[in-house]
Order: C-alpha cells, then structure tokens, then sequence
C-alpha cells in the first residue's frame, strides 16, 4: 500500500528523475542506492535526460491489485540517450503497437493512489512520440 | 520590462468526438456541432489530472526559457479540477522542476480563470522585483454531468508561462481586470459536477465580462481592436469567442491562430492560455496580442503582450501547442470515455 512517506522518500528519483553520480568512479545509479560497487559513498545528484527508445517490453495482462483497470498494459525497458536504463511503464501506447526500438518521451503520471482518499502517488512513465 | 521568459503547453491525446456523446443521449450532433462550433474534445488519460498536466506544461515553459528551477520564487496553478480538495498541487510543480526550497506557491480557484489570475500574481511579483522568475499555471480535466451539454465541451489541458525581467519573449504591456458577483456557474463542496444558469451564462457572465474586459483594457492602453495581430478569448465553445470578436471589432483572422475550441473543447482555466501559448508558437517580433480569460463567478482578466526578437529563439524548443492538438490522437468510444473519467461505479476492492 503505498503511504505519504514512501511518496515522500520516493519524490527525487520518481519526480524529476534524480539520479545519482558516483564522486569516486562517475557511475550512475537509478534508483538511488547507498554504496557504490567501487565502494564509494559520495554520490552527486544527476538529471536522467527525458528522451529514450524501448531495448524491451512485455504486456501486463493479469495486473496486481490496484492496477486492474488499466490491464491490459505496457512495462518496458528504456534506453535514455545518455545510456541510462530505467524500467517503467509505457502508457498511451496500445499493445499491438510496442516495439523494440520504439522512440519515447518521459512524461509525469499519476501511477498508483491510496484508494479513495489515500495520497496520490505520481512518478515517470514512458508515452511513445506522437 | 517585464513579460513571459518561456512558455508551454500541454494536451493529452485522447478525444472523444460530439457524435459518439449525442449517440449515447439521444442529442442531435450536428445541431451541437454547428450551434457550439465544436467537433471533438481532449480526455486525460486515466494516469493524468491537474498536477500531471501543470507539471508537463511547466517542463515546455523551463525549456522555453532555460533558466535553472532553482530560480523560479514562485508557482500558481489555477484550476477547478485540482486532484486534492486540500493538498497544493503547485507543490508537486516546484518539485518536479527543481524550484524546491526557496518558493513561494499557492492554489488558485475562480471558475476558467483562475489560470490568468496565476499569471497576472507571476507578472505582478517579478514586475514589484519581488522574486526573480514566478511561473503562473492554468490546467483543468473538468467534467460535465452525463447528458449535460457542458459534457460536449469539458476538456483538459493546459498552458504555463514563467514571467521575469530578463530575455523577455513577449512583454506586458497593460494588464486590466473587470469583475462582479454573478452567479452563473458553480459547483458545491462534495459535489461530483458543477451547475449552471442555462441562458443566464451568456449575456450577463460571458459576454459582460469578457466586454468589460477588453473594453477597459483598450481604455487604459489608448488602443483599438485593429492595434492587434492577434486576440485570443475564453473559449467554452467556439460560438461565444467569435461572437464577441464580431461585437468588439475583432477579425476571424486576428482570431483564428488562439481559437483551439473546435476540436480541444473548453479545458476551463486553461483555455485561454492554451490560447495564447499556441499564438506564441506563430507569433513574430513586434506582433501585439490581446488576450481576455473569463471566469464564472465570475470575472475576466485581460493582457496586452508585445513580441520580442527573443521569441523567435524559444519557439522551437519545446513541442508546440497545435503538435499537441492535431497529430495523431486515440479516439475513444463512450464507454471507455466514462471509464477513463471514473464515471462508472464500481466495488471498491479490498
Ligand atoms: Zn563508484
């Protein structure tokens, strides 16, 4: 169940796409992680561009709950063009229609709400170009 | 002087046109379509609302002006379909953007105006040298009652403008509101759909109001309709815009480029500025605007924006108004329409 503090805690990475750069070896990790494989701890904030194509994809067809209504959709991973991955869904987009190398664009969208009158949570999905 | 530093929109892709809601009603398309001059409406998708499409249409304005989020003193997005009744959503705006901590931001309600009253506090705070750089939103996904004629025209979308000082693209001339206390339109706390006063929404609230706008503008600039290249006006459907144009002496050609109504629908607060962001998208050095946003309630506020040589080098920086409106939208039946608008109900899963 999603909860005001895991939309608190979630806001960096899942709003404006913040990931992070390691001070010590330049690698980037999205999500945000503590340690870096070289060992590190120094990390500095680093914009994901919004621009990618699909590398793969599949189609949710048995959703979990909370997500029945929007069954069947698209998931897929994006290569961003500065060759960051990020795992997302594809939305605006009609299954038929996914497809390895498919250009998109990172939009902000509302993913998943607390029921009725729980908090809303939002965060990136990718929309192919129109 | 101050004036607009970048500007953007946003319009979802799904539509659904007047004849497949007459179907479902009983109602005569094309009486509808030829009375309101409307063909088609925007829907949001089931992941968007007020904050995903203010926030979209915020991006396009920080890649029009490219100027770092930090900068931003200031965020108002108007609306009358915010997501929480109580919860900002220009919050979630100034996150998304990077203007988090130093921000000053609030919610603003006033019926299809409120969009233009965000940009008229953002004019106001850079032009006093309060803040550096103040962003004003209009967004809305409003919903008519079912077999309501407001459920022809309801749309979303909407339009942001950052104002500042610096590398101005179209400058504030003259800004003038006119305002009273009509009950024309409204919507109850609690309520799911907003009412209104049938044939009282016309001449005594749209077209008083939006007269008094333009009229007291045109006064307090010394200038005539025809000073302009462009006029943009609330546009609950295409029929009252052009019959106000004609009333005040305004062209269909000085009118064409802002007037989306035909096939967008009414997005509400965020109309007029739709409007002006898609006259922007053409406009050329030197060319003057006259835009006039209305609201129920009701009110209007009216600005007169020149054109800088700084607006030629932002146009193409962000995804234009009508790319959004004319390429390639997903029609949807009216089933999937009621779906998408959460007007069906369900069991509530536990
Ligand atoms: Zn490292």
């Amino acid at each position: 169940m999603i909860t005001p503090a895991i939309v608190r805690r979630n806001t960096p990475h899942r709003y404006r796409m913040e990931a992070q750069k390691c001070a010590a070896c330049g690698k980037v990790f999205f999500p945000p992680r503590l340690v870096c494989t070289c060992g590190s701890r120094k990390f500095k904030a680093y914009a994901l561009p919004s621009e990618g194509k699909v590398i793969t994809h599949t189609v949710i067809r048995t959703a979990p709950r909370g997500f029945g209504d929007e069954a069947p959709y698209c998931m897929g991973i994006v290569e961003l063009k500065d060759g960051s991955r990020v795992l997302c869904q594809i939305a605006d987009c009609e299954p038929h229609r996914l497809k390895v190398g498919l250009q998109v664009t990172i939009e902000f969208r509302k993913i998943q709400e607390a029921g009725e009158s729980g908090v809303i949570a939002y965060g990136y999905k990718a929309v192919p170009e129109r | 002087m101050a004036g607009i530093v970048g500007y953007g929109a946003y319009i979802p892709r799904y539509r659904i046109k007047v004849e497949e809601i007459a179907k479902v009603w009983g109602a005569d398309a094309p009486s509808f379509k030829k009375g309101l001059m409307l063909r088609e409406k925007s829907v949001p998708g089931p992941d968007q609302d007020v904050i995903t499409i203010s926030v979209e249409a915020a991006r396009n304005a920080m890649k029009r002006a490219g100027v770092s989020g930090a900068k931003v003193g200031a965020i108002y997005v108007g609306s009358e379909s915010h997501p929480y009744a109580v919860k900002p959503t220009g919050t979630a705006v100034a996150e998304v953007i990077g203007a988090v901590n130093d921000c000053h931001c609030a919610d603003l309600s006033f019926a299809c105006k409120a969009g233009s009253e965000g940009m008229f506090l953002a004019y106001g705070l850079v032009k006093s040298g309060e803040v550096e750089y103040a962003m004003g939103i209009g967004s809305d996904t409003s919903q008519g009652a079912p077999g309501d004629a407001l459920e022809y025209s309801a749309a979303a979308g909407g339009a942001a403008f950052l104002m500042g000082l610096k590398n101005v693209v179209a400058e504030v001339e003259c800004q003038y509101s006119f305002m009273s206390d009509t009950p024309d339109f409204w919507r109850r706390e609690y309520m799911h759909y907003p009412r209104h006063g049938g044939r009282f929404t016309g001449d005594m609230a749209y077209f008083k109001h939006v007269r008094g706008g333009v009229e007291g503008i045109l006064k307090k600039a010394k200038g005539k309709p025809r000073d302009f290249k462009y006029a943009v006006f609330h546009q609950p459907n295409g029929k009252f815009p052009m019959k106000m144009a004609k009333d005040l002496g305004f062209s269909d050609e000085q009118m064409k480029t802002g007037l989306l109504v035909p096939t967008l629908g009414n997005t509400y607060s965020g109309a007029s500025p739709l409007g002006l962001s898609a006259i922007l998208d053409e406009a050329k050095p030197g060319d003057r605007i006259l835009m006039c946003s209305f609201g129920s309630g009701a009110g209007s506020d009216a600005f007169i924006f020149t054109c800088t040589r700084e607006l030629p080098k932002v146009q193409g920086k962000a995804k234009k108004t009508r790319d959004y409106l004319d390429t390639n939208p997903f029609y949807l039946d009216y089933g999937t329409y009621v779906k998408f608008r959460r007007k069906i109900r369900k069991n509530v899963e536990d």
